[in-house]
């Protein structure tokens, strides 16, 4: 049997019985619900229906996870939200990454899980709007049952951790109920949801659910993966934007043990970035990596940039300066209070101050790779760590010209995101090598792509390169009046098919703080010309301004001398909403004050004049989260030691407190580390890094052995976490090297920088 | 059509596995019989099973591990023994499997992360700690920073902040705070297991 409940206009349950008498539920998109869902959901093995929960004879409940899971933690926190609307028995679920819900409605791809993109913290707030009424319907379902097993009126019965109660104590588990409840028709309307005192689950700390599989190692990232016996191919790529090929001992390669053949791989030039292999590149597919890694060495591939190579960041920079000078330049001016002219003529005190950040780059724990296996003209297989498996679908999509139940995306956990798997382009680049003529020997065997350490940084979407210009206008009584920040920096947007006047949108945010707080307010971006690839990086429209507007707002309290935790609470002012056009707004200001007073506190912030040691603070409003943290910091002889570092989070109701705990205690040392030693640097055009030894990620020098997290309790509808504690580290540690050196660092990464100052 | 479920690759892959007992047969590649080298092979032990090892005696014990006996346990991460993600132990001490040859391998013993449970699938006290510390983030560098800690814990009972220090596995997630916390625990774990 099978039935529907509307939930609203665009999203409705549905529900069936499972193959094995299981009770089934998922969440579609309307239109879906006459076509036979696709097979392979939740492995196939358990059920051909319904993705979302399965409870099976034995008593186990199986949760399907839309979202990928590169370490944000979302296996085990999606699948709370659900097993505490059910009312669930936590011991007894079984969390299963989905991949992806594509299906064919109306001639087009259907898209039956979502939008199944993990990225700028959405996964919990779209969790929160939706799958908890997974949950609720599953309990709904399973009172019924038990109604009539027990013949007790629903009302009368109540669940509890797998099982559901009547009062003269008699129980039946979930289990026992399973069959009986999926013959039950659905609600009329949605069944009612908990009452937030009713959780059990939510707000609990959780251990991560793959954790016993990571520690025995069985967990298979999609490296792990070897399906069919692939052949491993690695690629030597064109480290120039826009290069081609210059030499190449394609006969000495063929000659290394294990190799079977060398390809040429050309990148689709009509395709957008990140939806085509990145560089032309010559693939070596071999037995096994160490095969396919010879015979790489072997080509002894040389490459040619073209007229114009890449340039340096020197002469970006340059740009830059010139352009905020040049009033004949107009830039894109993204938002604009009052009129900042007129308040800089009238002002008693005007300041300016200039930023400069290197491009970053994401440096994955797992490097990106890809294991296709295709049959030709019937299926194909992609197995990838993606935090955008509809963006894979695309790509495969397009490169096959297969109908959506040809293709299948499987997601396993990855090995970090970040943003960088955002991006399809090994996803293309193994696929051009599926779909590649091969000799007879191999050309039915599965393909896996490895990209190596060097690949990874030489050929990321990185980070852009950005300039700042901050200039402030201040009154007699040292406040500020006016305010003009102008960004320069090439856009991750540029060449995805995004207006000029649009390019800005991967840059900044038009309404971060101060907007809203300063009566005469504009923000303006310049776009450089680069030919590197750009892409999202941990929220970067919010990392990369925070870092100089945070800076620059510590510079005015100094210049007025005024410890710098008051002059953030009087430039908030008292609690309000102030309007906010991004995801999670409006602005909170007693929210923001909150937790800044909560980070000065934890740090013993009255230190602050007298202290030896520098005490910096720095604050951010980021998709719904409102952050906090203040850094301890020594100088010593050569540099400075990191004493303690404080991140205070508001991100309303926390669905796995330890989790999030993770997540800002990760965001924050990733933060801080690229703050302190990280750049990636063109020279001859080309990258220069290959590897730890000159990008020094996560080096756990100078940094402390804790972050100290303080998690604001709030029943405020829950934020995302994963990227909410990056932007405001490196401004909190930059204000703290001042009050530690006196020495102000306006250029990163900043160890390199105050070794030059100083 | 005919699409292939995860639990039949894996079966499939499972029956791939070369879980076959000692000596493994040295893997015929069309077309290229011709020009192989004749090898004595390399006996290695891994997890207490022992391999005949007959390819390339410069291929790192790493793709070893992972191609030719299918262990993924140890993960790559750098080609360069800087990030400690393919940690393993030989003959008692830890390594990173990406720089060690199989040649310097002859007659050693290997433990990786899959051959740390007892046999019942009892966890390792550190494996049990890691559990017990949610120190895993994304999990990947988790194998190699677990027989790092194994190898510190043979030698170090009671490992000061400085000992852990030493390690230098990386995190790209930044879990070190709770990794320095699950080292701990397995050290007090392991003190009274054998009291």
């Amino acid at each position: 049997m099978s039935g529907e409940v509307r939930l609203s206009r665009r999203r409705f349950l549905k529900f069936a019985a499972g193959t094995a008498g299981g009770l089934v539920i998922g969440i579609g998109t309307v239109g879906a619900v006459d076509r036979p869902p696709p097979l392979g959901l939740l492995g196939d093995a358990w059920t051909q229906v319904g993705p979302y929960l399965r409870i099976a004879a034995d008593g186990r409940i199986f949760i399907g996870v839309r979202d990928p899971d590169n370490g944000e933690g979302t296996s085990t926190s999606l699948a709370r939200i659900i097993a505490d609307e059910l009312d669930a028995d936590w011991t007894r679920v079984v969390v299963e990454p989905l991949g992806l819900g594509v299906t064919m409605g109306n001639g087009e791809a259907k898209f039956t899980y979502g939008h199944q993109r993990s990225g700028d913290a959405t996964s919990i707030p779209a969790a929160w709007a939706d799958l908890r009424q997974a949950g609720a319907l599953g309990r709904w379902l399973l009172l019924q049952a038990a109604a009539r097993r027990l013949g007790v009126p629903a009302e009368r019965l109540r669940t509890e951790n797998g099982m559901v109660l009547a009062s003269d104590n008699r129980r039946v588990s979930y289990a026992d109920l399973a069959s009986t409840a999926a013959g039950i028709d659905a609600p009329a309307s949605p069944p009612p949801l908990k009452s937030p005192d009713r959780y059990r689950l939510i707000g609990q700390p959780a251990g991560d659910v793959d954790a016993r599989a990571v520690v025995t190692g069985t967990l298979r990232y999609a490296f792990d993966e070897n399906i069919g016996d692939p052949v491993v191919a690695v690629l030597a790529r064109c480290p120039y934007p826009g290069g081609t090929l210059d030499n190449a001992d394609r006969e000495a390669a063929q000659k290394i043990e294990g190799v079977y053949a060398v390809l040429d791989i050309a990148p689709d030039a009509n395709q957008p970035p990140g939806m085509a292999a990145q560089a032309p590149a010559l693939a070596v597919l071999a037995r096994d990596t160490w095969s396919a890694l010879r015979g790489r060495a072997a080509l002894k591939a040389t490459w040619k940039a073209d007229g114009s190579p890449e340039p340096a960041a020197s002469a970006l920079e340059q740009q830059a300066l010139q352009a905020f000078d040049d009033e004949t330049i107009a830039p894109s001016t993204v938002r604009n209070d009052g009129d900042t002219a007129a308040a800089r003529k009238k002002a008693a005190r005007a300041l300016e101050a200039t930023y400069f950040q290197p491009w970053v780059a994401h440096a994955t724990a797992e490097t990106p790779n890809c294991v296709v296996r295709l049959d030709p003209g019937t299926s194909v297989t992609v197995i990838a760590a993606t935090q955008s498996p509809r963006q894979a679908y695309a790509v495969v999509q397009r490169m096959t010209g297969f109908r959506p139940d040809q293709i299948d995306i499987q997601v396993p956990r990855g090995g970090g995101g970040f943003g960088r798997r955002l991006e399809a382009d090994y996803i293309a680049e193994a696929m051009s090598i599926a779909l590649a003529k091969k000799p007879d020997d191999i050309r039915n065997r599965p393909v896996k792509v490895l990209w190596t350490r060097d690949d990874d940084l030489s050929r990321d979407f990185y980070r852009p390169l950005a300039v700042h210009r901050l200039n402030a206008s201040l009154d007699r009584k040292k406040k500020i009046v006016g305010w003009h920040q102008r960004m320069a920096s090439p856009s991750a947007l540029a060449g995805r098919g995004v207006p000029d006047n649009r390019l800005w949108q991967s840059e900044l945010v038009p309404d971060a703080l101060p907007a809203g707080l300063v009566p005469n307010f504009r923000s303006d971006w310049y776009p450089l010309p680069s030919r590197l690839a750009r892409g999202e990086w941990r929220g970067s429209p919010h990392v990369t301004p925070t870092f100089a507007s945070e800076s620059f707002i510590d510079e005015l309290a100094h210049a007025t001398n005024t410890n710098p935790l008051d002059f953030r609470l009087a430039l908030l002012g008292d609690a309000r909403q102030l309007p906010y056009g991004g995801r999670g707004g409006p602005i909170d200001t007693g929210r923001m004050a909150n937790v800044l007073k909560l980070a000065a506190e934890k740090l013993d912030w009255s230190r602050w004049l007298r202290s030896e040691n520098g005490l910096g603070i720095a604050c951010a409003y980021v998709f719904g989260a409102y952050v906090a943290h203040a850094v301890e910091v020594a100088p010593t002889n050569d540099g400075i030691d990191i004493h303690r570092v404080v991140c205070v989070a508001d991100v309303g109701r926390a669905v796995n407190p330890l989790g999030l705990e993770a997540q800002l205690q990760g965001a924050t040392m990733d933060a801080l580390s690229t703050a302190l030693n990280l750049a990636i640097t063109v020279k001859d055009g080309k990258v220069q890094q290959t590897g730890f030894r000159d990008y020094p990620i996560a080096a756990t020098q100078p940094m402390p052995y804790e972050v100290e997290t303080v998690i604001v309790p709030s029943t405020a509808e829950p934020a995302g976490a994963s990227v909410v504690a990056v932007p405001s580290a490196a401004p909190a540690l930059a204000n703290a090297v001042f009050r530690a050196t006196a020495v102000r660092v306006r250029r990163l990464p900043l160890l390199r920088e105050l070794a030059r100052l100083r | 059509m005919a699409r292939i479920s995860r639990d039949t690759l894996r079966k499939q892959m499972a029956q791939q596995g070369p879980t076959s007992p000692v000596p493994v047969p040295p893997r015929q590649e069309a077309g290229q019989t011709a020009s192989k080298p004749v090898r004595e092979g390399i006996d290695v032990i891994v997890n207490g099973k022992r391999y005949k090892h007959t390819g390339d005696p410069a291929m790192p014990l790493l793709w070893y591990l992972r191609d030719v006996l299918r262990l993924t346990g140890a993960k790559y991460g750098c080609d360069q023994g800087d990030c400690g993600f393919c940690t393993v132990i030989v003959d008692g001490k830890a390594v990173a499997s990406c720089g060690t040859k199989m040649e310097k391998m002859r007659g050693k013993r290997v433990t990786t992360v899959e051959g740390l449970a007892a046999a019942d699938g009892t966890l390792h006290p550190v494996q049990q700690a890691w559990i017990d510390e949610d120190a895993i983030m994304c999990g990947y560098c988790q194998p190699g920073q677990i027989m790092a800690a194994v190898d510190l814990l043979s030698r170090q009972k009671n490992p000061s902040d400085a000992d852990i220090d030493k390690i230098g596995n990386l995190c790209r997630c930044g879990s070190y705070g709770r990794i320095r916390k699950a080292i701990k625990r397995a050290a007090g774990a392991m003190k009274d297991g054998k009291a």
